[in-house]
């Protein structure tokens, strides 16, 4: 196998692999002092997700959300920005979807209503990922702060529209959508009875396409990588490194809204407060997991997905808890390892005199 | 006598973010990016119910906070310090995995998914108490803790070194300062004083209860940058907030303001400073850089 090739993937693998020991470590510590043993809590995780199918869905419907956001912060990353903001945007699109579909008359054909609705999702979570975007291209103004208090603005801004404006009486959320709904693959596949996974799934796996074939396809997604690496290079070469940040953020931000679809067209049916329940923080261990790679990222989202689903899995033998401890581990262990794993690699290589 | 109240309240308010913007003061200046303060806080706030329980000493609650505290930002400070880690990802993560832990060990030690029994805590029952007010040693600390930060960073030999590690670390090196032991130092400092803020949080309560700091790491955090990274003026900052909060509960009645309006005040504010609209917020140059 070509060196650089095989090095690329230790580099991808072996920071996992290391998180995944340690987690297990942990996780066996913990699940002893709850008083159960590790190997029968493990089992029930695995079955109660992988293991059936309505688990299964499940796992599918949470990992579609957590590509959207995935993708969104890696393709930030890919420009060399950090988008803590993945929250907001998600929050935002759902929103935006949701009220799109309040909007449009029922029995709208759903060639139309979809469409539309899954635009004003993007563009609400876009219109979030901008502020960062116009303010680092115009001010030099940090992303990595302006995202994290744009989160908490574009909550309670939402809040105050669904509490004080929109809300079902006793409720924190909107009425449902009159058009745009999405249907459950159940209607297809029947095994998938009770899940909430639907058509969402397709239009996701559409967008990472669409985003790997942006990212490594296309001039502007070139550039875009190219301002990532060095961005004093690329602006020598000719590209605007402003424009170039300001647009990433944007698409960053549409990608986060476009997850925001999976809860409010394909599950609930309408926009409920706080339904984006740490997703986009997750998005950032996905992107990071996922080696900012399309498929990387899709397959960092289903490990994360299993994670959370598990965690409802077990939670009759250990608190479901247990798994946010768990992802916090993983997503410290890969960090920190990825790094190191690097400089081992390169030692390992310089030291055989191998090429480079 | 409404002055006086409206003060109290201000101050009773700003305590956990004063202590928490110490602590963000201190770790950002030495180049280490503090978005874990609200893990600490947590932390903190966990171990001081834990410690109290079962000791039924507030005193020794307050050593368990800050052990957790500690621990926390132990991790964080290995991580980014020795393996280089990313600060901002494993920042997010320690807040995520306390979240976790906390409510983990909440089921494990009460039983129970929102909150812990009453414990022994500082000053009185969570009211307005004047009597309480005084005698809660935590607000004294508190209200003391930017002042001596800001000694400590701008007139000590220590502070010289937080602030050479978190401008030029190579300059710094190439002069003799540890650059690696002065950042230990200044997150494990940061974890602390993090934690004292979830200290008081809890035993001013009496008790803990599932995510009790509710995005109060951020607003210190928001404090810190609105402050511009010195102690003194992320300080004032944490009492504007506060005044912000106390007034709109004040309001409450009058329903003139959405609470979700006054709510954002600070991140508001905080954008408008980094975008330099009003005076550029600047921050320290090596800040999240530890790749030298």
């Amino acid at each position: 196998m070509n060196a650089n090739l095989k090095r690329t993937i230790e580099e991808a693998v072996l920071p996992p692999l290391v998180a995944l020991v340690v987690a297990l470590i942990v996780g066996d510590l913990l699940i002893l002092a709850y008083g159960q043993a590790p190997s029968a809590v493990w089992r029930l995780l695995i079955d109660g997700t992988w293991g059936n199918a309505y688990g299964f869905g499940q796992v599918l419907y949470k990992a579609t959300t957590l590509t959207c956001t995935g993708l969104a912060v890696a393709m930030s990353l890919r420009a060399g920005l950090f988008n803590i903001g993945a929250e907001g945007q998600l929050a935002a699109g759902g929103f935006g979807a949701g009220l799109a579909g309040l909007a449009l008359p029922a029995g709208t054909p759903a060639f139309l209503a979809v469409p539309i609705c899954v635009m004003a999702a993007m563009l609400c979570g876009g219109l979030v990922g901008a502020v960062p975007g116009a303010l680092r291209a115009k001010f030099g103004a940090h992303e990595v702060i302006v995202t994290i208090m744009l989160n908490f603005i574009v909550l309670a801004l939402l809040n105050y529209f669904v509490s004080a404006k929109l809300h079902v009486p006793e409720t924190l959320h909107t009425p449902e959508v009159h058009a745009g709904g999405l249907p459950r693959l159940s209607n297809l596949i029947g095994v998938f009875h009770g899940s909430a996974a639907n058509w969402t799934i397709v239009i996701v796996a559409l967008a990472a396409v669409a985003a790997w074939w942006f990212l490594f396809k296309t001039r502007v997604g070139y550039e875009l990588r190219a301002v990532g690496l060095q961005p004093d290079a690329a602006e020598y070469a000719g590209v605007n490194v402003g424009i170039t940040w300001r647009n990433a953020l944007i698409v960053s931000g549409a990608l986060a809204g476009l997850g925001g679809i999976n809860f409010v067209l394909g599950y609930k049916g309408y926009y409920e407060d706080g339904f984006s329940g740490g997703a986009g923080f997750l998005g950032i261990a996905v992107a990071l997991v996922g080696r900012n790679h399309p498929l990387g990222v899709v397959i960092a989202a289903l490990f994360f997905a299993t994670l959370s689903q598990g965690g409802l899995a077990i939670n009759a033998m250990v608190p479901k808890q247990i798994v946010e401890a768990l992802q916090g581990i993983v997503i410290v262990a890969v960090a920190t390892s990825v790094p190191e794993v690097r400089r081992i690699l390169r030692n390992a290589v310089s030291k055989s005199g191998g090429q480079h | 006598m409404g002055a006086l109240l409206f003060f109290a309240q201000t101050v009773r308010i700003a305590i956990p973010y004063l202590f928490a913007a110490a602590g963000g003061a201190l770790a950002e200046r030495a180049g280490v990016v503090s978005l874990t303060l609200e893990g600490f806080m947590l932390g903190g706030a966990f171990g001081a119910v834990l410690g109290s329980y079962y000791t039924h000493s507030a005193w020794i609650g307050l050593v368990v906070g800050v052990a957790w505290g500690l621990g926390l930002a132990a991790v964080h400070a290995v991580s980014a310090i020795r393996f280089k880690a990313d600060q901002i990802v494993v920042g997010v993560a320690i807040n995520l995995f306390t979240v976790g832990i906390t409510r983990f060990f909440l089921q494990l030690a009460f039983g129970s998914s929102s909150n812990s029994p009453r414990v022994a805590g500082f000053g009185g029952d969570g009211v307005a108490g004047a009597a309480g007010f005084l005698t809660n040693p935590l607000i004294w600390m508190g209200v003391l803790v930017m002042p001596v930060v800001w000694w400590i960073v701008q007139k000590t030999t220590f502070g010289l070194r937080v602030r050479a590690v978190g401008e030029h670390p190579m300059a710094a090196a190439s002069v003799g300062v540890p650059v690696n032991r002065v950042r230990y130092v200044a997150v494990l400092a940061s974890g602390a004083l993090a934690a004292l803020g979830g200290v008081y949080l809890a035993l001013d309560q009496h008790q803990f209860t599932d995510s009790m700091t509710a995005g109060r790491g951020f607003i210190a955090l928001a404090a810190v940058i609105f402050g511009r990274w010195d102690p003194l003026r992320a300080g004032l900052a944490c009492l504007l907030f506060a005044a912000a909060e106390t007034l709109q509960i004040q309001l409450q009645a009058a329903q003139l303001i959405p609470s979700q309006f006054v709510a954002m005040i600070p991140y508001v504010l905080t954008i408008i400073a980094v975008a330099g609209v009003v005076g550029r917020s600047r921050a320290p140059a090596a800040l999240g850089r530890t790749e030298d």
